[in-house]
């Protein structure tokens, strides 16, 4: 019978692993109201990966920019473009939450480790890939 | 108001007038007292929908019964006409009535009874849909969070203030730089390994004879001659 997937199981399998392109990840747990897993791509500290597990699914969540970084009167092309890309980009999309800008992966709480390194591996390279298209809109 | 509506409010409501701090912890309780409520929604009408179903069960069962009265009462009428007894065949049409008469209430309660599991079984889809929305927003809502304090904390350490980190731009940049770097690097470890590995085939090529040492100027003289007497 498959283990749970949790935090802890989740930090310990992930952390010090090499992806299958070649990212090589830690993973720390950060405490709080709910656990949050952080995981970091080498070169790519600034944009950690947060994961958390609850009752439906697994979720990894990049933060992008924030509002104020957006350059004056380009808010409608960037959000035009985030939306347009959102089905191209493999497994991940763009949200917001409040004016933090975000990318983020919904896998199902049955997924096993593997499936999570993916989705963590494809949000790396989007966010990375977004950041580089879309930073004529950004300050 | 919809849940998702409700929902959207107070996401909105808590974009706070700063532009920092994006989550507001009273939006957040807001929301997992909607979610308590939802749920507890949820629960009533099922439990409701159990007790409907079994009550619709029990009125099956009468509409059952009644068809099968009605069936046979309609044969004793049948008999009683055959043994030329009008009067005994009035009585069970009489009875026939009364059955019909109830028989046609209860398929009438029936039908309201289906229609209100059908009602019920669709609106607890709903609920549960809307549930699992709410769940998804405040995790997502309660990671910001949690990261938010995280960062606040860390930043707190090291430059002493709770001040915002640079910028995405800013960020990338140093990304960049840095893979630009180690790209550098492994294109300089591949020159050199070119160089040395050339450097290598020369020497064995010219061991073999393959290339010639030195090309002296009079063989290219004496070629060049050669090529005038024959063109």
């Amino acid at each position: 019978m498959k283990d749970e997937m949790n935090l802890k199981l989740l930090a310990s399998t992930l952390d010090g692993i090499t992806t299958e392109q070649g990212l090589k990840l830690t993973a720390d747990i950060i405490p709080g109201e709910i656990d949050v897993l952080q995981v970091q791509a080498e070169d790519r500290e600034e944009f950690p990966i947060y994961v958390t597990v609850d009752d439906s699914q697994i979720l990894c969540v990049s933060y992008m920019w924030k509002e104020p970084e957006v350059k004056e009167g380009k808010r409608e092309e960037l959000l035009d473009a985030l939306l347009t890309m959102n089905i191209p980009m493999p497994l991940s999309a763009f949200s917001k939450v409040g004016d933090q800008y975000i990318i983020f992966g919904a896998l199902s709480k049955n997924s096993d480790v593997d499936d999570v390194a993916e989705d963590i591996e494809a949000l790396s390279n989007n966010t990375m890939d977004a950041l580089e298209i879309l930073s004529e809109y950004l300050k | 108001m919809s849940i998702l509506k409700k929902l959207l409010t107070a996401v909105r409501g808590a974009a706070s007038d700063a532009g920092e701090a994006i989550v507001d912890t009273q939006a957040i309780r807001i929301m997992e007292q909607e979610m308590r409520d939802a749920k507890k929604q949820l629960n009533v009408a099922k439990e409701n929908l159990t007790k409907i179903m079994a009550e619709k069960m029990g009125v099956e069962r009468e509409v059952k019964r009644l068809q099968k009265s009605v069936t046979e009462h309609e044969a004793y009428a049948m008999q009683a006409l055959e043994k030329n007894d009008e009067t005994l065949a009035l009585q069970v049409a009489d009875k026939i009535a009364e059955l019909t008469n109830e028989l046609e209430t209860q398929t009438a309660l029936l039908n309201s009874y289906s229609d209100n599991v059908k009602t019920l079984k669709q609106s607890i889809t709903t609920t549960e849909r809307n549930i699992k929305s709410l769940e998804r927003e405040l995790s997502v809502v309660k990671t910001t969070e949690s990261v938010q304090k995280a960062n606040a904390a860390a930043a707190a350490k090291f430059s002493g203030s709770g001040s915002s980190l640079s910028s995405a731009s800013e960020s990338l940049e140093r990304i960049k730089s840095k893979q630009q770097k180690r790209s550098d690097q492994m294109k300089a470890a591949m020159e050199l390994q070119r160089e040395q590995g050339d450097g290598d085939l020369q020497s064995k090529l010219k061991a073999a004879g393959i290339v010639n040492s030195e090309s002296s100027g009079n063989d290219i003289l004496a070629r060049i001659k050669a090529k005038r007497a024959a063109g």
